[in-house]
């Protein structure tokens, strides 16, 4: 469990560290390394690896949103199956259930405004327990999964040193 | 133009320039260089020491301090002190804030020496031991420690050396460069010899906080020996404060008064500025600290690992985040070594002799690099090594026929 722990810390901040790496950097054998990942994977613990990309410097930015949105909630299953129905749409980076005025967090990333308009007249806001809904656009990324867009900090170091 | 070099005092004349700064004129004209020859952490001190401090500035603190430092920064040293090492020194006399370690150390030399006083230094170890002996008049021993022991200083060696004229001893643990450590039992073996031939101890402990799969031990716990000591420490290296100068010194209030004679007219304080962050680091630095130190334990074991594989004696470095293999398989000397791989594979380390005599035949390699860095660095190595390695056997077999 400590090793597993352990793991997703590295892992959480950087995906490319490889199980031999990892083994030498916790003191453990590469088996065990690779054994503890399988499992993470296998138990949906890691549920995946991706890149944090600053597209918007590539050239390719696209538009997202937030949108608040206010929905019923369903006897029984709350309001986790329209949560779900929600998160299936390709458009869809996130969504959160959220305490306060609206329910829920929907993150939307799309090519062009338009496209957002779009997903919430004809996918979202029809959708029959959506009561209504309130869309932010990003404006400028500053920090994302723990990156900052523009790092100031640079090796400042004397390059040798006592 | 003409020479002035008569009108220098004849202390300073002595004094040999820094071996490290002869190889940093050597790095510093070279580009695409990987550096493992920093002596600091590659971490920027964290954002909400920093954030404290622009808070102190709005707030206008930009003045003087008492001379010994803020009282509420004595007040958490004493605290931090107690809570790490189970000792109790009073903020209002035992604790004086210093100008980082650095400054610590010239004023315990110069409160303790008397001329022709010798301090005893364990080698290789940190540079500005032996010149600040000079400075306050006192004689430099080195105590030669060995890659055998660990680098540990040894009872045997440090009764050698003793004489008549031994007045201080100076115990730099963790080890800079060679990121040896002394456990408690190491340092219970040398305090019957310390207090029976009646001297101080200097305890420089400014790595105290990065040690791995060890807990640091402080000589000022051991029985006998809290008012024999001057413990140092400071925030440099656990809290990646080097650049705010701040370090602390503690011990009887006698010995912290005489310090503080000599500090209030060379110093006067510590930089606010620095005070004030240091206040905010020992109050909610602790979690990210910890952070730093596992980090720099998992590159610690990348190296140590790397190290090896190329077929360079490394012993497993406990402390500090240095680790100081040998290059003697190479054939070549410390400086030969750190002089070729920079110009061959540009890669900085540095010469362990920069460090004392004993430190020949090493080289100090910093991890407070990326790991991205230190696997090119050892890859950069490892090429090195080889070519070296099947040189030497070469030159070997050309002379054997």
């Amino acid at each position: 469990m400590e090793l597993e722990r352990k793991l997703l810390k590295l892992y959480e901040k950087d995906a490319t560290l490889s199980p031999t790496q990892v083994a030498t950097m916790l003191g453990v054998s590469e088996d065990a390394v690779r054994q503890a990942i399988a499992r993470l994977e296998r138990d949906k613990i890691i549920l995946g690896y991706n890149a944090v990309i600053n597209w918007e410097k590539w050239g390719e930015d696209g538009v997202s949103a937030m949108i608040d949105v206010k929905v019923t909630p369903e006897r029984e299953v709350g309001f986790d199956r329209i949560a779900e129905r929600i998160s299936r749409f390709p458009e869809v980076r996130c969504v959160y259930l959220m305490s306060g005025t609206y329910d829920l967090s929907v993150v939307v990333h799309c090519e062009d405004m338009k496209d957002v308009a779009r997903f919430i007249s004809d996918k979202l806001a029809p959708l029959e327990q959506v009561q209504s809904t309130v869309t932010h656009f990003v404006l400028k990324r500053y920090k994302q999964d723990n990156f900052l867009f523009e790092d100031k900090e640079e090796d400042r170091r004397l390059v040798v040193s006592p | 133009m003409s020479s002035m070099e008569r009108y220098i005092s004849k202390t300073v004349q002595h004094i040999p320039p820094s071996g490290i700064r002869k190889f940093f004129d050597l790095v510093a004209q070279r580009e695409g260089v990987i550096s493992l020859g920093v002596g600091e952490p590659d971490f920027v001190t964290p954002w909400h020491i920093r954030e404290a401090c622009f808070y102190a500035l709005e707030r206008g603190y930009t003045m003087y301090t008492s001379n010994l430092g803020m009282p509420e920064l004595r007040q958490e040293i004493s605290s931090y002190l107690q809570r790490r090492l189970g000792l109790y020194y009073d903020p209002a006399t035992s604790i004086m804030v210093t100008v980082g370690v650095s400054e610590g150390v010239d004023l315990a030399l110069r409160a303790l020496l008397n001329p022709g006083d010798e301090v005893l230094i364990p080698e290789p170890s940190y540079v500005s031991y032996a010149p600040g002996t000079e400075l306050a008049y006192g004689k430099a021993v080195p105590l030669r420690t060995s890659a055998r022991h660990e680098f540990r200083l040894t009872r045997d060696e440090l009764a050698a050396r003793i004489t008549p004229r031994s007045r201080v001893l100076i115990l730099p643990f963790p080890n800079n460069p060679t990121g040896g450590i002394m456990t408690r039992e190491d340092l219970l073996e040398l305090v019957d010899i310390i207090v029976d031939r009646d001297l101080m101890v200097i305890s420089d402990e400014i790595y105290s906080e990065l040690t791995y799969g060890a807990t640091h031990a402080s000589i000022a716990t051991l029985p006998g020996m809290f008012e024999r000591t001057v413990l140092l420490n400071g925030f440099s290296k656990a809290f990646a404060m080097t650049g705010w100068r701040v370090g602390y010194a503690c011990g009887h209030p006698d010995i912290i008064n005489a310090m503080n004679k000599i500090h209030q007219y060379t110093m006067l304080c510590a930089p606010i500025m620095g005070q004030v962050a240091a206040i905010e680091a020992l109050r909610h630095g602790e979690p990210e600290m910890r952070r730093m130190v596992e980090d720099y334990d998992h590159r610690r074991r990348i190296i140590v690992k790397g190290l090896r594989d190329i077929g360079l004696d490394c012993f497993e470095p406990r402390g500090a985040f240095y680790v100081f293999p040998s290059v003697q398989a190479t054939g070549l000397s410390s400086e030969e070594f750190a002089e070729r791989l920079l110009e061959e594979e540009q890669v900085a380390v540095v010469p362990g002799n920069a460090f004392g005599a004993s430190g020949e035949g090493f080289i100090r390699c910093c991890y407070a690099a990326s790991l991205h860095n230190i696997e090119e660095a050892l890859n950069r190595i490892e090429r090195f090594v080889r070519r070296h390695r099947s040189g030497q056997a070469r030159a070997a077999g050309a002379g054997s026929r």
